[in-house]
């Protein structure tokens, strides 16, 4: 069977669950081939079995991991050429997006980012489904060209267990001057949260400027369904939470089975980010607020009240 | 130094957009503008240019109407501007969006930056400024929300979900912001007279010496096969707190096995 390569996003070898989904993914499609580009691959060995690799590309040259994009983009052209997948699957991280940007040019293959489902195409290839403006269309695309690439939002396919060899392989690769022209010179990990990755969580609870700068109920109510914290743009530029928690067009874009917005009145750029949820919840003072035309269950009213309670209940109900 | 200051003429984010019938962003019935995202790219050249010397370029490709967002660029303090316009781009994905883009940089020459917003607010990609960056054979120095220029060389600060880094290169280079770098300015009643007078150059293919066949929706590497507009979600259940609400939302909450 052809293989499909599938770019593994990890953090020194902790494979984000996003991989899961991507080979998953790729299963449907053809053989899944990880490619695992860094340190780590011995730790990530089994997580890449258990979702169905059946082969491991390990790249382990500091080439790579010292410069921005470019390097890794080439190596996978030179596997494209070697292997002629019938697809490659990358997360929809910007550097997921950048790198099949550039890999599309190289390999002269169509590109698809953002999707949030992909299958085999009639015509050969694959095709995709997206979502677009705000969640308001449902795109199908398909993409015949090359060896199709395409970037999967995180939380869009559910993870499947299916045993993989996982057979490894070290690959030799060449990066050239050009691509090595970006050095990353420092690099800072963010301080985990204790909290679950705001992409990859099954619940979300976000507050906006209707907190007025107090997230406590926000977090409790999180903490009390396991959930990870997002904020408005508003929330952010007032400094009360971190621009990595910001949901939203210019944030980070969620999918979550739930989602909670807090004193947030649900602008177009604020939707951009998590109209894609499946349950939608929100809390807002103001029976007016456009985020009430998305929501499956609404409450009119203070959140300093009702997130509290709400908490309460919640953990009552946990026992 | 000359910096080129890719911007993108947009479908209003707050209308309501739609697709025409061949399955491409209908382009005519919403307002359209200078994709708000571009206004930071524009503002940080300005800012560069002020500091130092040199000229800023604003280059769009897109219909005739994209003048428009020319238009405000120039409004904010650019010097001049250029126009890619040709029938046969109608249509065109990222990949051939590029290919426009790095000619017509070759074509103006002698630039030291090209700078890029974050992402157009229509097709919200993020890929166009890394495809340049490979099209041109620069280095890639994207998604900045810090940004310095010394000695030749340019240095930014790039964040994502789970590190923040500090990326450095030579110039000339290619470079795309994010919405954290700045504040951009509005166009002051100085900027809107003195842009009359701005000169405005249009291309067409032939004038970068792309042939019309590698662009335009048939050239597209993917092809868009059906369009839906969403269901509308059905209407939510919607109660007013009155000292239940809190508990009701926990209920609900069971009810969808969250808890
Ligand atoms: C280029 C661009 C990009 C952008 N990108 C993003 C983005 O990525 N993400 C994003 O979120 N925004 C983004 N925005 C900003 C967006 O347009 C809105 O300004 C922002 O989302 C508003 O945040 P908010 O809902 O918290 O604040 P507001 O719109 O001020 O809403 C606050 C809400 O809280 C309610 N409220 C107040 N007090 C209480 C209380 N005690 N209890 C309950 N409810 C209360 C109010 O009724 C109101 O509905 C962007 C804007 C631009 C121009
Ligand atoms: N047609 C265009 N004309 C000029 N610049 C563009 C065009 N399309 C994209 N860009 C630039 O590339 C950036 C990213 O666009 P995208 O990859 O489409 O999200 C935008 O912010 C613009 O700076």
């Amino acid at each position: 069977m052809a293989e499909v390569l599938v770019l593994v996003d990890h953090v020194d070898g902790d494979v984000r669950k996003s991989t899961a989904e991507l080979l998953t993914a790729a299963a449907r499609l053809g053989e899944p081939s990880a490619v695992f580009v860094g340190a780590g691959a011995d730790a990530a060995k089994e997580t890449l079995a258990r979702h169905g690799a059946a082969k491991v590309y390990r790249l382990e040259s500091a080439d790579l991991t010292d410069h921005l994009v470019a390097p890794v983009a080439e190596a996978l052209a030179q596997l494209v050429e070697r292997t002629s997948p019938v697809a490659v699957l990358l997360p929809s991280t910007n550097e997921g997006k950048e790198i099949g940007g550039r890999l599309a040019i190289k390999t002269s293959s169509g590109l698809v980012t953002d999707a949030v489902d992909v299958r085999p195409g009639a015509a050969g290839g694959v095709q995709t489904t997206q979502s677009v403006f705000a969640g308001s269309y449902t795109v199908t695309a398909s993409v015949t060209k090359g060896s199709p690439i395409v970037t999967l939002k995180p939380n869009s396919v559910p993870v499947e267990e299916a045993a993989g060899a996982a057979a490894e392989e070290v690959v030799d690769v060449q990066v050239s001057d050009g691509a090595k022209a970006a050095r990353i010179v420092e690099r800072k990990e963010k301080t985990a949260s204790g909290r679950p990755s705001l992409t990859e969580a099954a619940i979300v609870v976000s507050g906006g400027r209707g907190t007025g700068g107090d997230f406590g109920p926000v977090e409790a109510f999180a903490d009390a369904l396991g959930a990870a914290v997002g904020a408005s743009r508003a929330a952010v530029d007032a400094g009360w939470y971190p621009h990595s928690s910001q949901v939203g067009q210019t944030g980070v874009q969620v999918s979550p089975q739930l989602y909670v917005a807090a004193g947030i009145s649900g602008a177009i750029q604020h939707r951009a980010g998590m109209q894609t949820s499946k349950t939608i919840v929100a809390v807002n003072k103001d029976p007016e607020a456009p985020i009430f035309e998305l929501v499956d269950f609404g409450v009119v009213g203070d959140l300093f009240t009702v997130l509290p309670q709400a908490t309460d209940e919640v953990n009552a109900r946990k026992g | 130094m000359n910096i080129v200051v890719c911007v993108k003429y947009v479908p209003d984010a707050q209308g309501d957009r739609h697709f025409e019938a061949d399955n491409t962003t209908d382009r005519e019935s919403v307002d359209g503008l200078l994709s708000e995202l571009d206004e930071y790219a524009v503002e940080e050249a300005l800012k560069l240019v002020e500091s130092g010397d040199g000229e800023v370029t604003v280059l769009t490709m897109g219909p005739e109407d994209a003048a428009a967002a020319l238009k405000k660029a120039l409004q904010m303090g650019a010097d001049k501007a250029v126009l890619v316009t040709d029938e046969a781009i109608a249509g065109s994905d990222s990949v051939a969006t590029s290919l426009v883009l790095a000619e017509a940089v070759k074509k103006i020459g002698g630039v030291d930056l090209v700078l890029t917003g974050l992402a157009s607010t229509d097709g919200s990609m993020s890929v166009v400024p890394a495809m340049l960056a490979e099209r041109l054979g620069l280095p890639q120095v994207t998604f900045a929300s810090e940004l310095t220029v010394e000695g030749g060389s340019v240095r930014i600060r790039r964040d994502s979900e789970t590190d923040s880094q500090t990326v450095e290169a030579s110039l000339p280079a290619v470079v795309s912001v994010t919405d954290q770098i700045n504040e951009p300015r509005y166009p002051s009643f100085k900027g809107i007279m003195a842009a009359k007078k701005k000169p405005v150059e249009t291309w067409s293919l032939a004038d970068l010496g792309v042939d019309a066949s590698q662009v335009g929706l048939d050239a597209a590497w993917s092809k868009v096969e059906a369009v839906q507009a969403r269901p509308p979600r059905t209407a939510g259940e919607i109660v007013t707190d009155e000292g239940e609400g809190g508990r009701r939302l926990a209920e609900f909450l069971a009810s969808r096995t969250f808890v």
